[in-house]
């Protein structure tokens, strides 16, 4: 089954580390994303620019309208995902717990909704 | 000779979740569809056994029943939970229906309860899901009943309900004992969820009755089942004996208008010596298996009270020492306000108030009645009845349930009596 972990943190506790802390930090994704490869678990994975480069758009009455800004401003902020196969969620929670971020902010598991297999 | 609609329902109370436990797995952990099998097996014994007799194995019969409706069900293309493979159950099923029907169905497969009290306790679903759950599937509560526990419509409990079980299913909550390495954890998480329903039966938060004792019946009965399943788990061990030393006072401990009796006022024969006896037992049990957890403590303190035959006999300096390493374990206000009462008790009320003081300057309690009540108790018993007088009344603008608010106006009555302070 696979199952998206999206990465929430706050941004803004990135900018306040030191160099040494960001290289350390990023070199602990590399070998996470290395290991979850290697497991055969890794579907894709990304990290994702600042909220100050978002913008949402949303469709009205045919209207298209562009707002600069992420969705909804909250504490923390979706920086990156993976979307990873698991045999169910508890091994999706051990993958989970496993990401960095996991120390500092949380990760969201959600089922992908798989519906050429629901359908039949 | 008992009838048969009693024997079923007796059957039902006892075995229902075992049944259903075992039907969830073969189903592929599909909680709604083996629900739906396993009531109409019931169903077709209330048909078939007036005419073909009681079977020799009754529970054994209706497992192997619920099995034979599942396979109809799957055969019949019904609708399984997502990604549920309707071969593989088929096989499986197939497999388990061809032993003969001599009781081995029964035996085998011991661990589906536990499958079914860790899949209930899993941390994915909320607390009070997990318990509304268990309640459901693993004591056989209908949804009214469980309803009734959470004080809520029957409505709201039942969209609750199928909204877990759909999480179960769509998110995969796989249906296993959790592995070594997950396995303490979780079962602290089962526990928890135990010792809050029977919190809540034991002291209710909220409502016109002190002690809704079918709530802490329902959570002693997964606190056995949860005993027999792991036998090896101190701390398991542990809560049923906090659980049964607290619940053998419930007699003694509302009085007959509905108000609270605190220990020390607590007729003593009331309590029931039998639970007592248990409850010391599995104490023990749980000391012989290394326990020494918050569970452990409790129920250590428990013991201590259960084992005074009067209120002068308990050894409070004792209960003090306990509720100080209960800090340690589960620091937390509630703790604190239990230890400086034990303090006052073992070394007199101005030790305890010192304590309460403390606690009060802390800030942390500033919304809960206890604390208030704990300092106005302990004022009361210096004679310092102005100052007394003030903390019944901050008690009583705090306090939530109807018989609290009794027992605090009689104090607060008792103190307006008393002779004017000479401080």
């Amino acid at each position: 089954m696979k199952y998206l972990l999206m990465i929430y943190e706050n941004e803004k506790a990135w900018e306040s580390k030191s160099k040494e802390e960001s290289e350390q930090f990023l070199g602990e994704y590399f070998a996470y994303t290395d290991s979850v490869q290697k497991s055969g678990n890794l579907i894709a994975g990304e990290a994702l620019q600042p909220t100050q480069t978002a913008t949402t758009v949303r469709v009205r009455d045919g209207k298209r309208l562009t707002t600069d800004g992420p969705f909804a401003e909250t504490r923390e902020q979706l920086g990156g995902f993976y979307l990873v196969e698991a045999k169910d969620l508890d091994e999706a929670i051990a993958l989970a717990s496993r990401i960095p971020s996991a120390r500092l902010g949380c990760i969201e598991i959600r089922p992908v909704w798989e519906l050429s297999e629901s359908a039949g | 000779m008992t009838d048969l609609p009693s024997l079923l329902e007796q059957t039902w109370r006892a075995d229902y979740g075992r049944i259903v436990a075992t039907v969830i797995r073969v189903m592929g952990g599909d909680f709604g569809s083996a629900e739906e099998v396993v009531q109409e097996a019931f169903e077709a014994a209330l048909l078939q056994w007036p005419r073909e007799g009681v079977p020799k194995e009754p529970r054994a019969w209706l497992l192997r029943a619920a099995k034979n409706k599942a396979v109809d069900r799957v055969r019949r293309g019904g609708r399984l939970g997502a990604r549920v493979d309707a071969l593989e159950v088929i096989a499986r099923l197939e497999q388990e229906l061809a032993s003969p029907l001599d009781g081995r169905d029964w035996q085998d497969h011991p661990d589906d309860s536990l499958r079914l009290l860790f899949t209930c306790c899993h941390p994915a679903l909320a607390e009070d899901i997990q318990v509304a759950l268990a309640l459901r599937t693993l004591c056989g509560l209908t949804t009214e009943e469980v309803a009734r526990a959470f004080l809520v419509p029957a409505a709201t409990m039942a969209q609750r309900l199928v909204r877990a079980q759909r999480k179960i299913r769509d998110a995969r909550i796989p249906y296993v004992i959790p592995e070594a390495d997950a396995l303490a954890e979780r079962t602290r998480g089962v526990l928890h969820a135990i010792y809050l329903l029977f919190s809540e039966g034991h002291a209710a938060t909220e409502g016109t009755e002190l002690l809704r004792t079918d709530l802490c019946a329902e959570a002693l009965r997964l606190a056995r089942l949860a005993r027999s399943l792991l036998p090896l788990h101190p701390e398991v061990a542990s809560l049923l004996a906090l659980m049964l030393l607290h619940h053998s006072r419930r007699r003694a401990r509302v009085a007959e208008d509905g108000g609270l009796v605190l220990l020390d006022r607590q007729d003593r024969s009331l309590w029931e010596a039998e639970e007592i006896e248990e409850g010391l037992k599995q104490l023990d049990a749980a000391m012989a298996l290394g326990a020494h957890g918050p569970y452990t403590v409790q129920a250590a303190i428990a013991a201590l009270h259960a084992r005074a035959k009067r209120p002068e006999e308990t050894d409070w300096e004792q209960i003090a020492a306990l509720y100080g390493r209960l800090t340690e374990l589960t620091p937390g206000p509630v703790v604190e306000l239990n230890r400086a009462a034990a303090v006052a008790m073992a070394r007199g009320p101005e030790q305890g108030l010192a304590l309460v003081d403390d606690l009060e300057s802390s800030g942390r309690l500033t919304a809960y009645h206890l604390l208030p009540a704990a300092r106005a108790e302990l004022l009361r018993r210096l004679g310092r009845w102005r100052e007394a007088e003030a903390a019944y009344r901050r008690a009583l603008a705090l306090v939530r349930t109807e018989p609290e608010r009794r027992f605090l106006e009689e104090r607060l009555r008792e103190v307006l009596a008393s002779p004017p302070s000479s401080a």
